[in-house]
C-alpha cells in the first residue's frame, strides 16, 4: 500500500497551526494540514447555526494577532480584515435603582468627559494607569515573537538568550525593575486600587484580567493581564481592539487561503489517533480512521496533553509524562452566541449610542467580580459572572440579515465539571438560562428579541475544539506555566522528546489569543533545525 | 546635660535587640527605646491572669540562626528550651489525626503512597530552600553588575541554582511562582495531609493556598528550619518572651541602655539628618544614628516628618501591602483539654485544624470582603504542657493562631470581636469537646488589636507582606532594602527589611552590619 509522504504535517488547522503551515510551505516544504473536525479555524471560526446569521462561535474579537505574521503571510491580500470598535459600556446600577452608564469613546477628550462625571480624580489617574501599563508593554512585546531561552542551558544561543533578557531587564533601572516585578506579581484589585477610586471604573477595566484563567481580581499574578487591553494592535493603532470583517473565522480562512495559494494542502475530517515513532523519531502519523500518512516532520497545534496522549509513553521521559499530567488547564470560560431581532436596550444607554459598538460589561465592583470567582473554586458557575458582551453586527453587517444583529457573549466563570455532578442537557440549559436572566437584569426586551442561542460551556469547548478542559489558552497562563516553563520546562523551545515532533499550539510560548506568535516561532525553529532561512 | 548616642534604635523587639547588642559589641554607644512597658514586642510573654502567662505575638520559634545563638550567646544569658522539634498533628473532628515527626508523616488514613511522596517532597522542597537559604541569611544583593563584589554575588546566586542539578534548577523555577495549592496536588492525595502541610505556607500571610507565591512563603520557613540547626519548632522556657529578654541581657551586658515605656513621637532630622529622637513627653534624646525597628509605614509615614521625603518614595511606601490577616487567641484552662484523637503526651504538640485545602479556601473568602470566617483554620499550642512555668495549680494555656480574620477597624469592632470570639470557639468544641467549660479566661487580638498592642500596622506579622513585588532588593521598597533610607543616619532594621518576619533576627543582624561599615 502506497502512503503519502510529506515534508512535514501540521495537526490541525486552528490559526496557529495554519500560521506554521503557511510558514513552513513558503520555505519550500511540501506541506499538510490535518484537521478532526469538517471545518478549519479551530477556535478561529465563523459558523452559520441558525438562518442567515453568522456567529464567532469561540474566539470573538481581534487584537492580539501579530502584524509581522499578517505581512509575512500577505492576510491582507487574502481578505482579512480587521475593524476597531469604537466605544464600550459600563452599565452602572445605582443604590436608588437607577442606571447609569460610563461610556468608553474613541476620543479621548469624550472618555475623559465621561470618566470625569465619575470622578475627576479617576479621570487623570486612568491616563497614568494606561501609561504605565503601556510601559510594561514596550517591555514584553519584542519577547513575543522570541524563543525563550532554557536557563539551564550553557549553548551559546541560550547564554545569549538570557543576557538579552537580563540586559532589557537590567536596563530598566531599579525604580523601573520594582515597577515590572510589581506589575508581573500582584493581584489586578491591588494594582488598580493605587489608581482609581470608582468601583464601576475598576471593574470594567478589570474584568479583563480574570479572561480564562482560574484567577480572581484578588488574586496575586492578574495585574499583567491587563496587558491584554493595551497590548494589540490593528493596523498600527496601538491597544485598539476590533472585529475581523467575517467572523473570526475570517483570519482562518485568510491563513487557509495563503497556504493554498502556496501550494500548500489541507484535508479536513482527519483526526489523528496516534504519532508513529520510531527510535525516537517522528515517522509519521496513523488518522482515525486507520491510515497512515508518512512525514518527517510534525508540527502539533493541539494542546500538549493531546499531543503527548498520542505519543505511546514508552517513547517519553518519565519526567515528561509527569509534567504534561501536572499541566494546568482547568477550563473556567464559557460563550454563548445569540441572534437578535434588533438591537436590545439597556438600562441607561441612549438609543443609537455608540458604546454599544463595543464591549458591553454590568459587574458593579471588584467584589462582585471577586466573587465570581469564589462560586468557580467552589465548582459552580457564577452567580453573578463578568460577561463581555458585544455585538459585532453593528459594525459589521455581512454577519446578519438587515435589522437584525447577534451579540457574543463571553463568561467567566464556569466550571469544567460542575461540583454537584458532571454537565447534563438540563445543567446546561439551566446554566445558559441564567445568563440571560442575569442580561435580562439589563436590558428590559433581551428575552424578547432573543431569535437563537449557542452555548458552549467549558465542557463543550473540549469536545468540539478539542482544546483540553476547554481551557481556551491551550494551559493556564500563570508563571509556572510561561516563557521556559511553558509548556513543559525542558521543552519550551517549540520541541519534544520525540526527534521531528515539534509544538506550535499556544501551550507553547507566548501563549494563547489569536495571536499566531507560537506558530511563527514554532515555525522558526523547524526551519532553524532543517537549516533554512525563513 | 543630655548623653548623646552613636545610635539609637526605635523599638526593642527582637530585630531592635539584636541590632542594638550586635552594635554594642563593636563598641558603639546604643539606646534602645521601647514604647511598651516591657521590651519584646511581638515575641514576648504576657500575664494573662495571675497565675498564666502566654507568649502574646509569636508561639514558637523556628527560624532564628543557630550561629547568631552562640555568637550573642543567649544560652548564658537565660534562653533555655522547654521543647524542641516539637511534632505538629493534624487534627481531624471525625476521624484519626495525622503526626508529622521530622520528615516522616503517619496517619491511619495516611496511605503508603502518600508517605513515601512526603518523603520525597520533603527532600525536593529541603534542597530547593537550601538553595536559596544564604540569600535569606544575608543582606539582600543588589540587582546590580557595577562592582566585581556585586557580579560575584549575583553569579554565586546564580551558581548555587545551577549547582541544584538541570533537573532540580528547572523544577524551582517552575514552583518557585506557583499556588501551594497546586503544587501539592501534584503530590499527594490526602486532602487532609495537604492542608496541613499548606498551613506551613499560609500562616501570618495574607493569602490563601490557591494564591501565587504560597510556594516561596514555604522555602523561607524551610530555611528558617534548617538555620536553626536541629531546633525545629522550639518552645523557649518561659515562653517567647524568654528569647527577647536573652538577647537585652546581651546587648545591655555589651554595653547597650534600654528604656521602657519611652514612646518615640517623631525622628529629629537635621540639615537632612537623622539627629536623634523626640519621645511623647517631649524629651528629645540625640545621636548620631536612628535605627528603626518600627514597621516602614510607621517610621516613613509617621514618625519622619513628610518634608524630608520625595513623593514617589512617599508613595511606595503607602502603597506596602500590610493587611495582617491572622488572630491570636489565648485561653486559660482550668484542666488540660482533650483533642479528638491526640494521644495525652502529645499535648505539647503543634495541633492544626485544617481539614482540607478548600476548607483554607472557604476561611480565606470571606476576610476579601471584610468578612469573619465562618469555620477559620488554627494553629494550636499548649505551652504549659511542656513548660509548667507558664501557668499554675494544674491549669492549662492555649495560645492559637486564628486564619482568616479581617482588619477591622469598624466601630462595632469590640461586638465583632465578641461574635468571632464564640465561632472560634464553637469550632474548638467540635475538636476539643468539653473545652469551653474548661476556659476560665479567654482573649482574642484581631490584627487591630495585634496593631494596637504591638505598634506594627495592620498588624501583619512580616511588616509587610512577604512577596515577590516586596522581595529581596525589592524589601520592602529598592532604596531601603540595604538597611540604610534616604535619610542620611536613618536606617531599618526590622522584618520590614529583607528576609522578612519571623522570629530570627537576621534583619536586625544584617542592620547592625551595615552601621558598622558605614563608619562613623
Amino acid at each position: 500500500m502506497k502512503h503519502d509522504h510529506y515534508d512535514a504535517v501540521v495537526i490541525g488547522a486552528g490559526h496557529n497551526g495554519l500560521v506554521t503551515a503557511c510558514y513552513l510551505q513558503r520555505a519550500g516544504l511540501k506541506v499538510l494540514v490535518l484537521e478532526r473536525n469538517s471545518y478549519i479555524g479551530g477556535a478561529t471560526t465563523s459558523i452559520s447555526k441558525y438562518e442567515d446569521f453568522t456567529y464567532s462561535n469561540c474566539s470573538y474579537v481581534c487584537s492580539l494577532f501579530r502584524q509581522e505574521i499578517a505581512r509575512d503571510l500577505e492576510l491582507y491580500k487574502f481578505g482579512m480584515q480587521v475593524i476597531p470598535y469604537n466605544g464600550g459600556a459600563q452599565i452602572i446600577k445605582n443604590e436608588d435603582g437607577s442606571h447609569d452608564m460610563l461610556g468608553a469613546y474613541w476620543h479621548a477628550d469624550a472618555n475623559r468627559r465621561d470618566l470625569e462625571r465619575l470622578s475627576k480624580r479617576d479621570a487623570n489617574a486612568y491616563d497614568r494607569l494606561n501609561r504605565d501599563i503601556m510601559r510594561q508593554c514596550e517591555f514584553i512585546k519584542p519577547l513575543l515573537m522570541r524563543t525563550p531561552p532554557d536557563p539551564t542551558s550553557f549553548k551559546p544561543r541560550d547564554l545569549m538568550e538570557l543576557l538579552y533578557l537580563g540586559k532589557r531587564f537590567y536596563g530598566l533601572g531599579k525604580e523601573r525593575m520594582l515597577e515590572t516585578i510589581r506589575f508581573y506579581t500582584m493581584s489586578a484589585a491591588d494594582y488598580l486600587n493605587e489608581y482609581l477610586e470608582n468601583d464601576a471604573l475598576k471593574s470594567y477595566v478589570a474584568g479583563g484580567a480574570t479572561v480564562g484563567t482560574a484567577l480572581g481580581v484578588y488574586s496575586p499574578g492578574t495585574a499583567y493581564v491587563l496587558l491584554h487591553h493595551a497590548m494589540g494592535d490593528i493596523d498600527g493603532t496601538v491597544g485598539a481592539w476590533g472585529f475581523a470583517r467575517g467572523g473570526m473565522g475570517a483570519i482562518s480562512k485568510a491563513l487557509n487561503d495563503s497556504f493554498i495559494a502556496s501550494g500548500g494542502e489541507v484535508r479536513v475530517n482527519a483526526g489523528v489517533s496516534k504519532f508513529i515513532v520510531e527510535r525516537g523519531k517522528v515517522k509519521g502519523m496513523q488518522l482515525e480512521d486507520g491510515e497512515v500518512i508518512d512525514a518527517d516532520l510534525v508540527v502539533s497545534g493541539m494542546d500538549v496533553r493531546r499531543t503527548f496522549n498520542a505519543v505511546d509513553p514508552n517513547e517519553l521521559p518519565a519526567w515528561v509524562v509527569e509534567r504534561v499530567k501536572n499541566f494546568r488547564f482547568r477550563g473556567s470560560s464559557a460563550k454563548i452566541n445569540i441572534a437578535l431581532d434588533g438591537v436590545p436596550k439597556f438600562h441607561g444607554v441612549p438609543d443609537g449610542s455608540p458604546c454599544l459598538t463595543g464591549d458591553i460589561h454590568i459587574s458593579q465592583s471588584m467584589e462582585e467580580l471577586e466573587t465570581a470567582y469564589d462560586d468557580w473554586k467552589a465548582g459552580r458557575w457564577s452567580d453573578k459572572p463578568y460577561l463581555d458582551m458585544l455585538i459585532p453586527s453593528l459594525i459589521d453587517p455581512t454577519m446578519t440579515p438587515e435589522g437584525k444583529h447577534w451579540m457574543s457573549i463571553f463568561i467567566q466563570y464556569c466550571p469544567y465539571e460542575p461540583a454537584e455532578g458532571g454537565w447534563t442537557e438540563a445543567r446546561r440549559q439551566a446554566f445558559g438560562q441564567h445568563i440571560v436572566n442575569r442580561i435580562a437584569e439589563f436590558s428590559p426586551d433581551f428575552t424578547e428579541k432573543m431569535l437563537h442561542m449557542e452555548l458552549r460551556t467549558p465542557k463543550d469547548i473540549e469536545t468540539e475544539v478539542g482544546l483540553t478542559e476547554g481551557n481556551i489558552f491551550q494551559g493556564e497562563l500563570t508563571m509556572d506555566q510561561l516563557i521556559f516553563n511553558r509548556p513543559i520546562p525542558g521543552y519550551a523551545q517549540y520541541r519534544s522528546p520525540i526527534k521531528g515532533l515539534y509544538m506550535c499550539g499556544s501551550s507553547t510560548h507566548p501563549g494563547g489569543g489569536v495571536m499566531g506568535a507560537p506558530g511563527a516561532n514554532a515555525a522558526r525553529e523547524v526551519l532553524l533545525d532543517l537549516g533554512r532561512r525563513n | 546635660m543630655a548623653k548623646h548616642y552613636q545610635n539609637i534604635v526605635i523599638g526593642g523587639g527582637h530585630n531592635g535587640l539584636v541590632c542594638a547588642a550586635y552594635l554594642a559589641r563593636a563598641g558603639q554607644s546604643v539606646l534602645v527605646v521601647e514604647a511598651a512597658n516591657e521590651i519584646g514586642g511581638a515575641a514576648c510573654t504576657r500575664e494573662l491572669v495571675p497565675g498564666a502567662k502566654v507568649s502574646s505575638g509569636a508561639h514558637l520559634l523556628h527560624a532564628m540562626p543557630a550561629d547568631l545563638i552562640s555568637d550573642l550567646g543567649l544560652a548564658n544569658h537565660g534562653l533555655s528550651f522547654s521543647a524542641q522539634s516539637i511534632k505538629t498533628v493534624s487534627l481531624n473532628a471525625d476521624g484519626p489525626a495525622i503526626v508529622f515527626d521530622g520528615d516522616t508523616v503517619k496517619g491511619e488514613d495516611v496511605s503508603a503512597e502518600d508517605e513515601a511522596a512526603y518523603q520525597r517532597f520533603n527532600a525536593d522542597m529541603q534542597r530547593m530552600a537550601k538553595a536559596l537559604r544564604p540569600v535569606f541569611d544575608k543582606l539582600a544583593p543588589e540587582p546590580s553588575i557595577e562592582t566585581w563584589a556585586e557580579r560575584l554575588t549575583l553569579l554565586g546566586l546564580g551558581l548555587r541554582i545551577r549547582s541544584l542539578g538541570r533537573f532540580h534548577m528547572r523544577e524551582l523555577l517552575r514552583i518557585i511562582g506557583m499556588n501551594f495549592y497546586d503544587l501539592l496536588d501534584e503530590y499527594f492525595e490526602n486532602r487532609q495531609l495537604k492542608a496541613a502541610i499548606a498551613m506551613d505556607a499560609l500562616l501570618g500571610a495574607e493569602w490563601g493556598a490557591r494564591s501565587m507565591g504560597s510556594v516561596l512563603t514555604y522555602l523561607y520557613r524551610l530555611a528558617g528550619y534548617q538555620r536553626s540547626k536541629g531546633l525545629g519548632l522550639a518552645l523557649p522556657a518561659g515562653g517567647m518572651g524568654a528569647v527577647s529578654q536573652s538577647i537585652a541581657a546581651a546587648a545591655k551586658a555589651a554595653g547597650a541602655e534600654i528604656r521602657t515605656s519611652a514612646k518615640v513621637k517623631s525622628i529629629l532630622i537635621e540639615n537632612d539628618k537623622a539627629s536623634g529622637v523626640e519621645l511623647d513627653d517631649g524629651e528629645k534624646i540625640q545621636a548620631g544614628r536612628v535605627i528603626s525597628n518600627a514597621d516602614p509605614k510607621q517610621t516613613f509615614l509617621k514618625l519622619v516628618n513628610v518634608d524630608h521625603l520625595d513623593t514617589g518614595f512617599i508613595r511606595q511606601i503607602r502603597n506596602l501591602r500590610s493587611r495582617g490577616r491572622a488572630a491570636k487567641l489565648h485561653l486559660v484552662l482550668k484542666a488540660a483539654p482533650q483533642f479528638k484523637g491526640l494521644q495525652e503526651a502529645d499535648l505539647g504538640a503543634r495541633m492544626l485544624i485544617a481539614p482540607n485545602m478548600d476548607d483554607i479556601e472557604l476561611a480565606f473568602n470571606p476576610c476579601k470582603y471584610g468578612r469573619y470566617p465562618e469555620e477559620p483554620v488554627f494553629e494550636i499550642t499548649v505551652p504549659s504542657a511542656s513548660d509548667g512555668s507558664l501557668a499554675a495549680n494544674g491549669q492549662h494555656v492555649l495560645s492559637a493562631i486564628v486564619q482568616y480574620v479581617p482588619y477591622d477597624d469598624s466601630a462595632e469592632l469590640d461586638a465583632n470581636r465578641a461574635a468571632f470570639l464564640k465561632t472560634i470557639l464553637q469550632q474548638l468544641e467540635r475538636y476539643a469537646p468539653g473545652i469551653g467549660k474548661q476556659i476560665s479566661h479567654a482573649e482574642l487580638l484581631l490584627p487591630r488589636d495585634l496593631e494596637n498592642e504591638f505598634g506594627i500596622t495592620g498588624g501583619h506579622w512580616h511588616h509587610v507582606e512577604l512577596v515577590f513585588e516586596a522581595f529581596l532588593f525589592n524589601r520592602p521598597v529598592p532604596a531601603l532594602a540595604r538597611h540604610s533610607s534616604p535619610i542620611e543616619g536613618l536606617y531599618m532594621c526590622g522584618a520590614g527589611c529583607h528576609p522578612g518576619g519571623n522570629v530570627m533576627g537576621i534583619a536586625g543582624r544584617n542592620a547592625a552590619n551595615q552601621v558598622l561599615k558605614g563608619g562613623q
